[in-house]
């Protein structure tokens, strides 16, 4: 990138599987507000343009950032909703602000999923001539990910139960998580099975919360902050939509999307230069196929990586030190999430699960079943 | 914008009411392969692809997912917006964006809707609030029979001048070959159409319509060696009325409204002192025949309540002095995602002289396109025959 572009804020809700006191719109002023006292900016003089995400068929409202319009500053001004994970709110903003239209930015991501029921919309993001009525969610399409995933490379139920067991005891660290505690291997093992492999445990929870992030430019960024965090790389790629098209135990696209971010922060060596991994593990599994698609370790190598127990809090590359998706976020606002807990480690504000001395921190988050989107982010510092 | 971005080319389905031929990926290819042709490129050479439309009208979650071996983006960067009507122009500005970036040389934008697949009314009622508005919504004909009774009552327009605008879309469209609703109509027939909600009948009304349109969007460098005739987007601007400010149009209103606002920042960002000399043909989207009228004065092609005057008097007709969207408009397409992008394209026909027997009879330079969605948003886009000016 010619010129940088920083997040210079984050705020997140209290995640929880119900927040019956506030609608969507209340949800997202909750963050709105914090992000811009936290940076004392104000939406009139200082915020250019917004961009959201959710999903219309998430919120059950047709073009539904209609209904954060007046909270995000879309009064007579720019908002632009973007219909995918919280991720690519990021990207599309750093693309904004390269552009020369803006040059501060904020971001939303929101979703209630106590309103809705997961597995309907789920459904309706198969295509409806020859998989939708199939009864197909994404549980039941990650399912046969992980099955593949375990045939192919000979991952074990174990070794997805040890990233359920690592997260959730991580987010006992987070005061944002409402999915936490302390556990053993056998206590995932013994949930009971939604659709095997996959247990109850192995999937992240209905949760209803929201993030907002402000990104400035550079000039903007050193006015407004002593501590910008850097967006110094990050791409996006689709894969095919039809299982059948895809060998679920390997992801294209984020390959790719990781290694257009990589060659723009100029990262040769991922292993050795990362510090810290935010990650998107929907299921349990995808914590380790999402690392080797990262190429953290080569394919296969994902359930050694949490074996060796170089990605637990205090291992050489700790990921998802938050909690992660299975902590409890949002659909849509996971993204968004895993920005902001990268955000937060880099500025060295990651109450409880801070990791020392974070230099370099990668987010990534996805979109459709089974990853079909993906999105990777490279954090840094000064 | 760091970069200046030019459209090198672009493409359109055929529009119709059904099409029962195609499933939505095979119909939105239809506008990619078009786009692809005009610019002399294959989908090797775009860099990102980015889709807008309206998932909830169709019901498919997430289209963007589903429809990757019909757009091309499979392996690709992309990215999916929806922001109701207006998408298809936001699509253009991210699409800008992502040119001006420096990141991106070549970027496919595709805009569509298959209107078939669902129940567009239904679906717009949703729009309204859930807890304050939606027991009452009427969908866009509601909101547009307000306009409309707002709009005769403030000023004595009559019924007959709805009918004009109603009378010139259909009559342009008969000349653009992709047009949905293609009707030799008089102004006798639209005042004797079926009424829908006073005074909006039904040729005052969009059609509900399946169509796509893509547009392929470059960098400079890319322009000059690949494009004999570049159109160059010169200046974008959006605007949003919160949902509560302006539930229905009440021309009276002496509020800030975000059409007006949009084309006052637009005009400031070029310089424009007088819009009807700076620019050579609008194109403008209007749901319904008042949209148009309003669209007249909010863009200050003419002073308040003078709108239904320059239709009586033929200034907006095709010949005349100020084509207002020689296309047919979107009272002859309405294929949602697609129609602000179609608003665009067409205008980039009119610049290149390619808009066949729909081009306006006089030299076109520069033009502007609107777009108009949720419940009070535009799009504004300004393109130019010139890089700078």
């Amino acid at each position: 990138m010619s010129e940088r572009v920083a997040i210079v804020g984050v705020a997140q809700t209290k995640f929880s599987p119900k927040r019956a006191d506030v609608n969507y719109a209340e949800l997202a002023y909750e963050v709105i507000e914090r992000v811009l006292a936290d940076t004392g900016l104000q939406i009139e003089k200082d915020i250019s343009n917004s961009i959201s995400c959710s999903h219309d068929i998430w919120d059950g409202q047709t073009i539904s950032n209609i209904g954060i319009t007046d909270v995000i500053g879309g009064h007579l001004r720019n908002e632009e909703k973007m219909a995918m994970d919280g991720s690519t709110a990021v990207y599309y903003g750093t693309i904004g602000i390269l552009s020369g239209e803006f040059d501060c930015t904020l971001l939303l991501a929101h979703t209630k999923m106590s309103q809705t029921n997961r597995n309907i919309v789920n459904n309706d993001a198969f295509d409806p001539i020859y998989t939708r009525m199939l009864g197909f969610d994404y549980t039941s399409a990650a399912a046969l990910q992980a099955k593949r995933y375990m045939h192919v490379y000979g991952i074990t139920e174990e070794q997805a139960a040890s990233v359920v067991v690592k997260n959730l005891s991580n987010a006992t660290r987070n005061p944002v998580t409402h999915n936490k505690g302390v556990f053993s291997i056998d206590d995932v093992l013994n949930a009971p099975i939604v659709a095997a492999p996959l247990r109850q445990m192995d999937i992240a929870p209905d949760t209803d919360g929201a993030v907002a992030i402000i990104m400035a430019s550079e000039k903007r960024a050193l006015e407004i902050t002593d501590s910008p965090v850097w967006v110094r790389g990050m791409g996006t790629c689709y894969d095919a939509h039809y299982l059948g098209d895809r060998d679920l135990s390997e992801c294209m696209a984020l390959e790719k999307a990781a290694e257009q971010a990589y060659r723009m922060a100029g990262i040769n060596n991922p292993r050795k230069e990362i510090d810290v991994i935010e990650l998107g593990e929907e299921f349990s599994y995808q914590e380790l196929l999402w690392l080797e698609g990262l190429g953290i370790c080569e394919h296969g190598k994902g359930g050694m990586m949490i074996d060796s127990g170089v990605t637990a809090m205090d291992g050489d590359l700790p990921v998802n030190p938050s909690g992660g998706l299975l902590a409890g976020v949002p659909a849509n606002v996971m993204g968004l999430n895993r920005v902001a807990e990268a955000a937060l480690q880099i500025m060295g504000k990651a109450d409880g699960h801070q990791i020392n001395d974070v230099k370099t921190a990668v987010a990534q988050g996805h979109s459709g079943f089974c990853g079909q989107h993906h999105c990777v982010i490279v954090l840094g510092r000064n | 914008m760091k970069r200046n971005v030019a459209i090198i080319g672009g493409g359109q389905t055929h529009h119709a009411a059904r099409r029962h031929d195609v499933n939505q990926v095979e119909m939105v290819n239809e506008a990619v392969r078009a786009a692809l042709l005009d610019a002399r490129m294959t989908i090797d050479e775009i860099d990102a692809v980015l889709l807008g439309n309206m998932e909830f009208f169709e019901g498919t979650h997430m289209t963007d997912c589903w429809l990757v071996d019909g757009t091309g983006v499979y392996g690709k960067p992309g990215l999916k917006i929806t922001t109701g009507g207006t998408v298809g122009a936001t699509i253009v500005c991210a699409g800008a964006h992502h040119v001006a970036s420096g990141l991106f040389d070549k970027v496919l934008c595709i805009g569509f809707e298959k209107q078939e697949e669902g129940d567009t009314g239904a679906i717009l009622s949703g729009v309204a609030h859930p807890l304050y508005g939606r027991s009452m919504a009427g969908a866009a004909l509601g909101y547009f029979a307000m306009m409309g009774t707002s709009y005769m009552a403030t000023w004595g327009a009559k019924e007959e001048h709805s009918a004009m605008v109603a009378v010139k879309a259909r009559q342009n469209a008969r000349k653009n070959e992709y047009a949905h609703l293609k009707l030799d109509i008089t102004i006798q027939d639209a005042l004797n159409a079926r009424m829908l909600a006073y005074p909006i009948r039904m040729l005052d009304m969009c059609p509900a319509s399946n169509g796509a349109c893509a547009m392929i969007l470059a960098d400079e460098k890319t322009a000059i060696d690949r494009c004999k005739k570049p159109v160059w987007i010169r200046a974008m601007d959006s605007a949003h009325n919160e949902q509560f400010e302006l539930d229905w149009r009440d021309v009276t209103t002496t509020r800030p409204i975000f059409s007006k606002v949009s084309a006052a920042r637009l005009y400031r960002k070029l310089g424009v002192k007088n819009p009807v000399e700076y620019f050579d043909v609008f194109e403008i989207y209007e749901p319904a025949t008042w949209a148009e009228l309003l669209w007249y004065e909010d863009l200050s092609i003419c002073g308040p309540g003078e709108g239904f005057k320059l239709i009586e008097d033929g200034m907006t007709e095709i010949d005349g002095p100020i084509p207002v969207n020689p296309s047919g408009g979107v009272l002859s397409t309405n294929c949602i995602g697609a129609s602000a992008m179609l608003r665009v394209w067409e205008a980039a026909l009119q610049i290149r002289g390619d808009a066949g027997e729909h081009q306006v009879p006089k030299e076109v330079r520069r033009a502007l396109t609107t777009a108009y969605g949720g419940t009070n948003w535009s799009v504004l886009i300004a393109l130019s025959k010139s890089s700078d000016e």
